[in-house]
C-alpha cells in the first residue's frame, strides 16, 4: 500500500480495495517497526488516528468522500492541534498541549485527512539539518549516517521511508524544500500569505510559511489546494481564490521558458550536485522548454541579510516564552527576573539562544540601521532581482542545496557552515516567492534535488512544470532499501 | 565588527536569558562570525534603497472594532506552570 501516492490510494479507497482503517493501521504498524532508526516522530496519535479514519469510512461509505478523505497524514510539530503535545522540537514546550487547532491542522481535517502524529523538528524550525532537536536528531531513511536536513527533517524523512504518504512542513529560509531534496521527494513552499499561519508557532513571521511534503507533484497539488486559502485570523494572509491546482498538471510545458541564474551555477556548488542539476535541465528540453540565462545579481546578499531578519524578528517572537503563561518554567524562581531568565535559559536549546542573542543584537540601541534597516534594503534589492527576471522568464531553476546529505556531526560545530546551506532557499522567503524542490536523481548514493521558483501565487505553475518531469522520470517513485 | 564576552553579557541580559559563565567564551566566538557573515551586506551602498518589510507590501487589513474572541481563562490557565483563583503566579515583585 506504501508505495501508492496519494491519487492511487484515494482511487483505492474509493474503489474499496481496502478501508483507510486498514490504510491507517498499516502505516502505524510501519511507524512502530521501522521509526526507531530515524526518529522521525517526536509523538505517535493511534488512537486519534483510528478514529479519524473510521469517519473517514463512513464518510467514504456514504459518497460524501473529498480527494483526500481517509489519507493518513503526519503534521510537522510546529502546527498546533487541540490536545495533543505541540513541541516545536524543544524542552520549552515539552509540556505544551495545544489548547486549538491550527487553520491548516482544520482545514486537512476537514478534508478527512487522518493524522497519524507529530514530525520531528530542528527547535522552532532553527537549523538545517534536524541535530537541533530536544528529541534527538533525525536520520536520512537512504543512509542512516547521514542528516534528513532540516527544519522540516521529520516530516521529510518520515514522507521518504514511506511512514506516511504526506506531512505538512514550514519554511522559513528553506526548511521545507532542503530536507525534500536531502531525502528525495516532493516539498513545495508557497507564496507567502497563501497558506494561514494562524496556529502554526512563529519563528519570523515575515518570513514563515507551511506547505506540504508528498512523493510526487500531484500529491502536493492535492495538499495544497486543501491547505491553501484566506483566514481572518492571520493578518498577512492573501485574500484571493485558490486555483485548481489538480486540474493544471498538464498543461503543455513547451516553450516554457526557465531562467537558469549564473549565481547558482558558481563556486560552492559540489560537482556531482552540478552533473545531475545539468541532466535534469537536459530533459526539460527535450520536453519542448527553454532554458535561458539569468542573473540575479544579489544574491550573496541573501544570506547576510536573512541572518538579520530571521533572528530579529525571531528574539521578538520568542519573547513570549517567559516561564509564566504556558511552557518550561524553571524551579524556585528566586525572583521574576531569575524566573524569566533561567525558564528561557534552562528551556531553549543552544542555537535557538544564539539566534536570539543575534537577533537581540542586531535590534539594540545604535545598532539597528546599521543591521535591521540594512538587511530590509537588501531584501528590496533581492526582490527587484526577481521581479527583473520573472520579465523575461516563467519559472527560475537551480539546485535546491549545495551539496547532498551530509553526516551527523559534520557541521554542527560550525553555525555559520550549516547556515550556508540554504545559500540557494533563502532568496525566495525574503522576496516571499513560492519555491519546489523536486527529486533528479543522486550523487554519491544520496538524493538531489531540483529547485523550481516562480512568481508570486504562481504555485499552479510549479506544480505543472514539476508534474510534466515526473511523468517522464521515476526518481519521486524511487524508495529507500530497508524501508 | 567583533563581540567580547561583556558584549555577550548585555546581550544575554537583554534577551532574558541566563547563560552559563563558562558558555560566554563559546558564544563570543559564534556571536563574532555570524556577525561577521553578516557585515557581509555593507558590499553594497544602499543609501538610495527604501527598506521592505514585507514581501509582498501588502497593507495591513482594518476590521470592524467587535468583540471576536470569547474569554477562554480556564483553558488556557489549565496548561499555565502555576495559578490561583483565575491569576497567574509569579515571585513577589514588590516588597
Amino acid at each position: 500500500m506504501h508505495s501508492k501516492t496519494i491519487a492511487e490510494l484515494a482511487a483505492a479507497l474509493a474503489a474499496r480495495e481496502f478501508s483507510s482503517e486498514e490504510l491507517t493501521r498499516h502505516y502505524l504498524a510501519r511507524i512502530t517497526s521501522l521509526d526507531g532508526r530515524l526518529n522521525s516522530f517526536i509523538t505517535v496519535t493511534a488512537e486519534r488516528a483510528l478514529a479519524q479514519a473510521r469517519a473517514a469510512d463512513r464518510r467514504l461509505a456514504a459518497g460524501e468522500a473529498g480527494p483526500l478523505t481517509g489519507i493518513p497524514l503526519a503534521h510537522k510539530d510546529i502546527f498546533c492541534t487541540e490536545g495533543v503535545k505541540t513541541s516545536c522540537g524543544s524542552k520549552m514546550l515539552d509540556n505544551f498541549i495545544a489548547p486549538y487547532d491550527a487553520t491548516v491542522v482544520e482545514r486537512l481535517d476537514r478534508a478527512g485527512m487522518v493524522m497519524l502524529g507529530k514530525t520531528n523538528m530542528d527547535e522552532f524550525a532553527m537549523g538545517s539539518s534536524n541535530e537541533n532537536s530536544y528529541y534527538g536528531p533525525v536520520r536520512n531513511p537512504w543512509d542512516t549516517r547521514a542528516v534528513p536536513g532540516g527544519s522540516s527533517g521529520g516530516s521529510a524523512a518520515a514522507v521518504a521511508a514511506r511512514l506516511t504518504p504526506a506531512a505538512t512542513g514550514t519554511d522559513t529560509g528553506g526548511s521545507i524544500r532542503q530536507p525534500a531534496a536531502l531525502c528525495g521527494i516532493t516539498g513545495l513552499k508557497p507564496t507567502y500569505g497563501r497558506v494561514s499561519r494562524w496556529g502554526m508557532i512563529a519563528f519570523a513571521s515575515s518570513l514563515d510559511q507551511g506547505g506540504p511534503l508528498a512523493a510526487s507533484a500531484e500529491d502536493c497539488a492535492l495538499l495544497l489546494a486543501a491547505m491553501a486559502g484566506f483566514d481572518e485570523r492571520d493578518s498577512t494572509s492573501a485574500d484571493r481564490p485558490v486555483p485548481d491546482y489538480r486540474a493544471s498538471l498538464n498543461d503543455d510545458i513547451r516553450g516554457l521558458r526557465i531562467g537558469l541564474p549564473k549565481e547558482y551555477f558558481g563556486a560552492g556548488l559540489d560537482a556531482g550536485v552540478a552533473r545531475v542539476i545539468e541532466a535534469a535541465l537536459e530533459e526539460y528540453k527535450r520536453l519542448g522548454a527553454e532554458l535561458v540565462e539569468v542573473s540575479l545579481p544579489n544574491s550573496a546578499l541573501a544570506i547576510p541579510a536573512y541572518y538579520v531578519v530571521a533572528p530579529a524578528e525571531a528574539s521578538s517572537n520568542l519573547a513570549r516564552y517567559d516561564g509564566v503563561r504556558y511552557g518550561y518554567r524553571c524551579a524556585e524562581p528566586k525572583d521574576l527576573l531569575d524566573l524569566y531568565t533561567r525558564s528561557r535559559g534552562e528551556g531553549f536549546g543552544p542555537e535557538v539562544q544564539r539566534r536570539i542573542m543575534v537577533g537581540t543584537y542586531a535590534l539594540s540601541a545604535g545598532y539597528y540601521d546599521a543591521y535591521y534597516l540594512k538587511a530590509q534594503k537588501i531584501r528590496r534589492l533581492i526582490r527587484d532581482d526577481f521581479r527583473r527576471a520573472f520579465a523575461e522568464v516563467d519559472v527560475i531553476m537551480g539546485p535546491t542545496a549545495p551539496t547532498v546529505a551530509f553526516d551527523l556531526g559534520e557541521k554542527s560545530t560550525d553555525p555559520v557552515a550549516m547556515y550556508l546551506n540554504d545559500i540557494y532557499t533563502v532568496s525566495a522567503n525574503l522576496a516571499g516567492l513560492p519555491g519546489m524542490s523536486i527529486p533528479v536523481g543522486f550523487s554519491a548514493g544520496r538524493p538531489v534535488g531540483l529547485q523550481i521558483i516562480g512568481d508570486y501565487f504562481a504555485e499552479g505553475r510549479l506544480l505543472n512544470v514539476a508534474h510534466r518531469y515526473q511523468q517522464v522520470s521515476d526518481w519521486h517513485r524511487r524508495m529507500p532499501a530497508g524501508f | 565588527m567583533s563581540i567580547g564576552p561583556d558584549e555577550v553579557k548585555r546581550i544575554a541580559h537583554l534577551a532574558r536569558l541566563a547563560i552559563r559563565a563558562e558558555a560566554i567564551p563559546g558564544y563570543a566566538r559564534e556571536l563574532s562570525s555570524i556577525i561577521e557573515l553578516v557585515e557581509r551586506m555593507n558590499a553594497v551602498d544602499t543609501s538610495a534603497v527604501e527598506p521592505l518589510a514585507h514581501p509582498l507590501e501588502m497593507a495591513q487589513r482594518l476590521r470592524d472594532d467587535v468583540v471576536t474572541e470569547r474569554n477562554q481563562r480556564e483553558r488556557f490557565q489549565a496548561i499555565a506552570p502555576l495559578t490561583e483563583a483565575g491569576l497567574y503566579l509569579v515571585p513577589k515583585v514588590i516588597e
